[in-house]
């Protein structure tokens, strides 16, 4: 038991690796024995999780659980784990998420093995993000998680849909999709590559830690690097690697205008795939904010909170029109992310402009909050849109219409998800987006006001796609015949069922997470 | 005294090629059993070495020294230190891994092994060599073999011209190369060409200065640095399978490895005020290779270029001149050396099968061939330097080394990077996803095993070193050391 | 007391073509005949390579039978590998149709062999130009030996008129030499020759005009390619290697003799011969289509990279330019070796005649792989060593801008020498039926073969000991 303890963390984060690896050595026709297995083991990182969960104790300052071992000794990098109440609610939102996904994906039958494992990979990746306490660690993970996720999008999406790129020449879409996500987010993460570096170059670590202190205590009129006879001095070249590191981070979340990967993205993945990305690949972006950019840039987040306001303001707004503008079911939910990731940058960028305030606090608790309501509720979205997708084979919202009476049940979970993410007051999305738009009114006033609209239209785009798929006339389509619509199935309630329960848990009863996140941020930010 | 390892590594494969010579042309299954029995025998040995040797004593090990002509100081001297000994294993590997590869080769397979054996008895001695004459006397044993390779059982369109562009580029950067060396020789008074003590001949300033570009770009010629590269596309593509193994994964080694032990070790001067130039051509390589290979649609031009640009990275970190710089070369001439020698196993297999390497007449061939495609795919996470892949363990160090000489190369150095991620990762798709060409179902046949050892092995070295930068990079920090020393401290 | 210890190797010459003579008129006309005079010339000539060896090895250099013979390690050295050419010449001879049955072709051969002796050791002008003619007179007749044959009879026939001009020209200068010095012995020569005059230059001119004819120095150098071309192709080994060695050690010992100072001017002129015979015979071999030709074209510049060695006009490059030739003998003796057995057999000395000679005689195509890469300056193999040690000779001495040009010529060379192998490894007959054309090597021919393949791996190798040798023949010209 203590073994248990002293290692949690690499435990946590390796145990997908090695059922991975178990996965391999499975006959390749047993397609049960894969699926249990994976799903079985990834409840172990769950379990232990939740085991962290209840020994974490959240009023100590600093990272709890550290573990650290020699990894690239030579340029002094090192497998640094910990968590704070910060990283332990990402943990526990990808640990929760990721078994949800992989009985959502019982019903892939195409190459399972490699799609398991590459689930499996893709978990350790972004657990290895949220527990990194090691620059160069936290970039290795951030970079290995889009492996896996390529090759989900790229063999496993939706095989319809072309592409026209250039001139006539047509792609699919999936291809397409899979390429400009990594691609996307690679070139994002090239300048953080390099402020990492450069980082790594005057500080000879990469620990957390010790670069918090230093990186803040420079002079910043002192010269750095020096282009030709030009001296470049502290300031600027910080700031120029707090563009560097945004912009990395901005893609990932995504904020305006970096997002057009997502849609595409988002509408070609396999279900579980769009999951996963909605609900923990995003939130690696938001995570990298609060982790390195604002301890790290403390005085330039400040100085750039306005245009950071600005670029969240503009995702609420344009992902709420945007996506009430779609006609794909799919794309509308994936737009809606951008809008609702808005309002997590808007936190961020409020607690960074007023550092320090109670507003800020709470703003950030609120931002917080916000990404793990928004991982529960978009996959609960994307998995109730695959559930549509599978048994209609179409997305488009004109194709359906009146599908209550046939699928109660179903139209029940989706309307309460739906609400969920609409805000409504008793479910999970209220209580952060609430938090967030009061620490941030006192702070940007004008650019929270806009943000206000946004809302709005997020109720407007929510309704929109109720009422296409639930009520109206029936499309008489669905009613008979072959393609009869089939109510949600037991395994499907069993994926949803975790998920709505805690949307109103925490609608209800916040205080059991947020108290965590709120001394993990008055301990980070004060 | 101990048993002469190094000795015994560099004459297994020469004595194998006679023996393979005295053997007759008929027994082709005899031949191919001598030949992996050696191959594997020499794997075993340098295994061996390379654990054996002592990191925290560092400097040269397994020392061998046999006078051979004193009258001008030259003499029979092995030995290896941490810059040199993963080369010596990356031999090995590729050496097995190739003549598994090759296993299928019907047309005069007697004389491939041979031949193929007296170039890896070439770069053994390259490696494992402490005297300069001997250097340049395996360097050219390691460069005549290949052009009698290449047009033998090259690809028939273009490996006459391939051939003696790569053999006259070779010769002339080596012999270019050599009268430099023999500068040294007379200048320094010491006569002896053992380059311990010729490390420590104290050149003048104004000596190194001149000759230092010559001994450098002589030797990283081979190296493929620009503008001097041409031959190695040409050369990658028109060679057989394990050819190519050897050329672009231990070949191009062989001379940065020359470039750095005879170039930068024994001119440190000249190398300090030549630097900004190399790392000017090594950054073209990287950029422009990089930009070159991203428009190739033939798939063994692709990994040729992309060999390039790579090879730049390892230009470049001996540029910088610092710790990390030239740890990472270090670090990516092993990593790269595996990750195309398995490159060129995997398109070899796939081009056995579909008789065509153009891209876009490819696809669907993970079906038939999962192990080559995976293989592949770790390849091209390896070039594109992702984490947890050797490629990262390698390329990072020499991005920290350039920060700390000019950071501005870096920042222009990391284009190459999504570029590099963006072809690899298009030509992956193209290759070996989609849908299969008709002509191609029902002709694709499965791999063999021995293909299938050869592809993991390959694969477990470059996680393992990605995994565990602990595997190799202490021996190369080693080797480090020493040039630093060398340079000045530092 | 005389010692005939000093012309040991010639006196067991003459006795053995003395012998072969008499033994002639016994002989019957049939196959063994053929046989018998081969294996007789060989065997005969490797006793005298073995009693000189351990009998006629020279101590401290000494002017012997009245200074006209100068007894030490130049000469000596010099005199093994022209008895050691000779008798894998004969072996070569051999398979030499229309050759092999007449004992002439034997006696010439030695006859030749005594004169290159003489060559190497002689002291004296009257000695050192009968000893000239000695060797041409027979070779004259051997390049043109086959009267049926009209390349053979062109071959002969200018040989003939050039070598007798050159002669001409070198007589003449020798008794220029004569009539200021008022004295014959080179080593008593040198003081008049201290001073660059334009008596001395020439003077020197007109020696140096017939001793480059021997060794094919540009501009003397083009009758090397109709004379091998036309000449049988042994004949062609012998006049390309032994000759043309003779012709160094006679120019090695009347630079030391004569010119123990030698001015910068004297190396510069030197020095541009070089890079014109060097540059001149590679860039005019890369053209050719006959192989002897193109072996001619290489075997000028060959002279030139030796010439390299003469520049540096030190202990190390005279030791480096022994070295070479003795590299260049072998090679060069096994490149014309192997012409002869392909030429035998498929009749033709066209590159063509070579394709897929790999699946015709795979053994064979090796020894011209361990040939041609000699040749061409690849290690392990007799020619790397060689140039490095040319080379290394140049730049110690600060001729750097020749070792570049040699340098650079060598990629030339490597050129036409791959060529060569790709005709033999990858080009395939017409019929791509090699295995119904196998070509078989002759027992004596292969011998010899083996002998030379091993000679060149040797030197390329293990080549400190020779080295010894030829930085001891330097040794004792200075």
């Amino acid at each position: 038991m203590q073994f248990i303890f002293d290692h949690i963390l690499t435990l946590i984060l390796f145990f997908p690796v090695l059922a991975a690896v178990v996965v391999l050595c499975l006959p390749k026709d047993n397609l049960k024995a894969i699926r249990w297995t994976a799903l079985g083991a990834s409840l172990v990182p769950f379990a232990l999780t939740v085991l962290l969960w209840t020994q974490f104790k959240a009023g100590q300052p600093g990272f709890q659980f550290q573990e650290q071992y020699a990894w690239y000794a030579a340029i002094h990098s090192a497998l640094h784990l910990g968590v704070d109440g910060l990283s332990l609610t990402m943990v526990l939102l990808t640990t929760l998420l990721t078994p949800l996904a992989l009985l959502a994906s019982f019903n892939i039958t195409d190459r399972i093995k490699a799609y398991f494992m590459l689930f499996l990979f893709l978990e350790t990746g972004m657990l290895g993000v949220f527990m990194a306490l090691d620059l160069l660690i936290f970039f290795v993970f951030w970079e290995i998680g889009l492996v896996p996720m390529y090759f989900l999008i790229n063999q496993w999406g939706s095989e319809k849909g072309e592409r026209e790129i250039w001139k006539g020449i047509k792609v699919q879409s999936r291809n397409y999709a899979s390429l400009k996500f990594i691609i996307y987010t690679m070139a994002g993460s090239l300048g953080l590559l390099l402020a990492i570096q450069l980082l790594g170059v005057l500080f000879n670590t990469y620990d957390l830690q010790t670069l918090y202190a230093n990186w803040a205590a420079l002079d910043p009129n002192g010269a750095m690097l020096h282009f030709f006879n030009r001296v470049l001095t502290v300031s600027t070249v910080k700031t120029i690697a707090f563009w560097a590191f945004v912009i990395a981070f901005a893609i990932k979340i995504p904020v305006w205008p970096f997002h057009t990967w997502l849609p595409d993205a988002h509408t070609e993945a396999p279900t579980a795939g769009s999951m996963i990305l909605a609900g923990v690949l995003l939130k690696l972006g938001a995570y990298g904010f609060l982790r390195l950019v604002l301890p790290l840039y403390p005085a330039e987040s400040a100085r750039y909170a306005g245009w950071l306001a600005f670029l969240a303001v503009m995702a609420i707004v344009f992902g709420a029109f945007a996506a009430f503008g779609q006609k794909d079911f799919k794309r509308l939910v994936a737009y809606s992310s951008v809008n609702h990731m808005g309002f997590v940058v808007l936190g961020i960028a409020a607690a960074a402009r007023a550092s320090g305030t109670l507003n800020a606090n709470i703003a950030l608790n609120g931002a917080v909050l916000q990404m793990f309501n928004h991982g529960l509720s978009a996959a609960g979205m994307f998995f109730l849109v695959g559930v549509l997708y599978e048994r209609t084979h179409t997305r488009n919202l004109d194709d359906f219409g009146g599908l209550f009476p046939l699928v109660p049940i179903y139209g029940g979970i989706l309307i309460f998800t739906s609400l969920a993410s609409l805000g409504l007051p008793g479910l999970n999305g209220f209580v952060s987006e609430f938090l967030v738009v009061r620490g941030s009114w006192p702070v940007l006033t004008l650019y929270t006001a806009v943000a206000m609209i946004g809302l709005l239209f997020t109720g407007a785009y929510i309704l929109k796609g109720i009422k296409y798929v639930l009520h109206g006339p029936l499309n008489e389509r669905w009613a008979h015949g072959e393609h009869k619509l089939t109510e949600i199935n037991l395994r499907e309630i069993i994926v949803m069922a975790p998920l709505m329960a805690l949307i109103l848990v925490i609608g209800i009863y916040p205080a059991w997470i947020l108290d965590v996140i709120n001394k993990a941020m008055m301990m980070l930010f004060h | 005294m101990q048993f002469p390892f190094l000795s015994v590594i560099v004459f297994i494969p020469m004595v194998t090629a006679l023996v393979l010579l005295l053997m007759k042309p008929e027994q082709k299954k005899a031949i191919r059993i001598t030949a992996l029995t050696a191959a594997m025998l020499a794997l075993a040995l340098s295994i061996w070495v390379y654990f054996a040797y002592d990191k925290a004593a560092a400097g040269y090990q397994f020392i061998e020294k046999y006078n051979w002509m004193p009258m001008l100081g030259i003499s029979l001297h092995f030995g290896v230190d941490g810059l040199s000994v993963p080369l010596v294993l990356l031999t090995g590997i590729v050496m097995v891994t190739g003549v598994m590869i090759s296993w299928g080769i019907d047309d005069r397979p007697r004389e491939f092994f041979a031949f193929l054996f007296i170039l890896a008895s070439g770069v053994f001695g390259v490696f494992t060599s402490l005297d300069l004459f001997m250097l340049f006397f395996f360097y050219e044993i390691a460069v005549f073999p290949m052009f009698l390779l290449i047009v033998i059982w090259g690809w028939i369109k273009t490996r006459e011209y391939a051939a003696m562009k790569l053999t006259l580029y070779l010769f002339i950067g080596s012999l270019i190369s050599l009268i430099g060396a023999l500068a040294m020789y007379w200048t320094s008074g010491l006569h002896t060409f053992n380059m311990l003590d010729l490390e420590h001949a104290a050149f003048s300033l104004s000596f190194q200065k001149i000759w230092f570009p010559f001994v450098f770009l002589g030797f990283a010629i081979l190296g493929g640095i620009f503008p001097f590269h041409n031959w190695s596309p040409d050369g990658h593509v028109a060679a057989p399978t394990a050819v190519s193994m050897f050329h672009a994964g231990v070949l191009m080694k062989l001379g940065a490895f020359a470039a750095l032990r005879v170039g930068i070790m024994l001119l440190p001067e000249g190398a300090k005020f030549w630097s900004p130039l190399i790392m000017g051509l090594a950054l073209v390589n990287i950029v422009y290779g990089a930009f070159i290979a991203s428009v190739q649609t033939d798939f063994k031009y692709v990994i040729g270029f992309s060999s390039v640009s790579h090879m730049g990275l390892v230009m470049m970190g001996f540029a910088t001149l610092k710790p990390e710089g030239l740890i990472g070369a270090g670090v990516q001439m092993f990593s790269h050396g595996v990750m195309t020698a398995l490159f060129f196993a995997a398109v070899g297999m796939v081009y056995d099968r579909a008789h065509t390497r153009d891209i876009p007449k490819l696809g669907g061939m993970i079906k038939p061939l999962p192990l080559v495609g995976i293989g592949v795919i770790i390849g091209s996470l390896v070039s594109m330097g992702m984490p947890g892949f050797s490629g990262f363990v390698a390329e990072f160090p020499i991005f920290i080394g350039i920060w700390k000489t000019q950071w501005v190369v870096a920042v222009i150095a990391a284009i190459s990077i999504v570029v590099t991620a963006s072809y690899v990762l298009l030509v992956v798709r193209r290759v070996f996803f989609g849908k299969m060409p008709e002509e191609f179902e029902e002709h694709i046949k499965p791999i063999n095993t021995l293909d299938k050892i050869a592809l993991v092995f390959l694969m477990a070295l470059m996680i393992g070193i990605g995994l565990f930068p602990a595997l190799i990079v202490p021996w190369v920090q080693s080797g480090v050391q020493h040039v630093l020393t060398l340079l000045g401290g530092a | 007391m005389i010692t005939f210890l000093p012309i040991l190797p010639e006196v067991l010459l003459l006795a053995l073509a003395v012998l072969v003579l008499i033994l002639d008129p016994f002989l019957k006309k049939d196959a063994n005949r053929r046989l018998f005079l081969g294996m007789f010339t060989a065997a005969g000539l490797l006793v005298t390579l073995t009693l000189s060896l351990f009998f006629a090895r020279p101590a401290d250099p000494s002017l012997v039978f009245g200074g006209m013979v100068r007894f030490d390690w130049l000469g000596f050295l010099f005199k093994m590998f022209f008895v050691f050419a000779a008798a894998v010449t004969a072996l070569f001879f051999m398979d030499t149709d229309k050759l092999n049955q007449r004992a002439e072709a034997y006696l010439l051969l030695l006859a030749a062999t005594i004169g290159m002796c003489l060559m190497s050791s002689s002291a004296d002008l009257v000695m050192l130009y009968l000893a000239i003619e000695t060797t041409s007179i027979p070779l004259y007749i051997l390049a043109g030996f086959l009267t049926g044959d009209d390349k053979s009879t062109e071959s002969g026939f200018k040989y003939m008129l050039f070598g007798a001009l050159t002669s001409a020209v070198l007589l003449y200068g020798f008794s220029l030499i004569y009539g200021f010095a008022g004295t014959t012995s080179l080593y008593d020569l040198g003081i008049h020759f201290s001073n660059f005059d334009l008596l001395a230059v020439g003077i020197t001119f007109l020696v140096l005009a017939g001793l480059a004819f021997k060794v094919s120095l540009f501009p003397f150098h083009f009758w090397a390619p109709d004379v091998y071309e036309g000449a049988p192709t042994p004949v062609a080994g012998f006049l390309s290697t032994a000759s043309k060695a003779a012709g160094f050690a006679v120019i090695l010992r009347l630079l030391t003799a004569v010119f123990p100072v030698i001015s910068t001017d004297w190396s510069m002129i030197l020095a541009d011969l070089a890079t014109l015979t060097m540059t001149v015979g590679n860039l005019i071999a890369m053209a050719q289509k006959n192989i002897k030709r193109l072996l001619a074209y290489s075997s000028i510049a060959h002279a030139g990279y030796a010439m390299i060695g003469v520049v540096a006009f030190s202990q190390l490059g005279f030791a480096s330019a022994v070295f070479y030739l003795f590299a260049y003998m072998l090679t060069n003796l096994l490149a014309f070796g192997i012409v002869g057995v392909v030429g035998h057999v498929t009749g033709s000395d066209d590159v063509s005649a070579y394709n897929g000679l790999d699946r015709r005689n795979a053994t064979l195509s090796l020894a011209a792989l361990v040939a041609f890469l000699s040749l061409a300056g690849m290690p392990p193999f007799g020619g790397f060593v060689a140039k490095f040690f040319v080379f290394s000779a140049a730049i110690q001495s600060g001729w750097i801008w020749l070792a570049v040009v040699g340098v650079l010529n060598s990629i030339f060379g490597l050129y036409y020498y791959l060529n060569i192998l790709k005709y033999i490894y990858l080009y395939r007959t017409e019929n791509q039926d090699e295995d119904q054309h196998p070509l078989p090597v002759s027992r004596p021919v292969a011998i010899a073969l083996v002998v030379l393949v091993i000679g060149v791996l040797l030197i390329g190798t293990l080549f400190g000991p020779w080295f010894g040798f030829a930085n001891h023949a330097a040794l004792n010209l200075f």
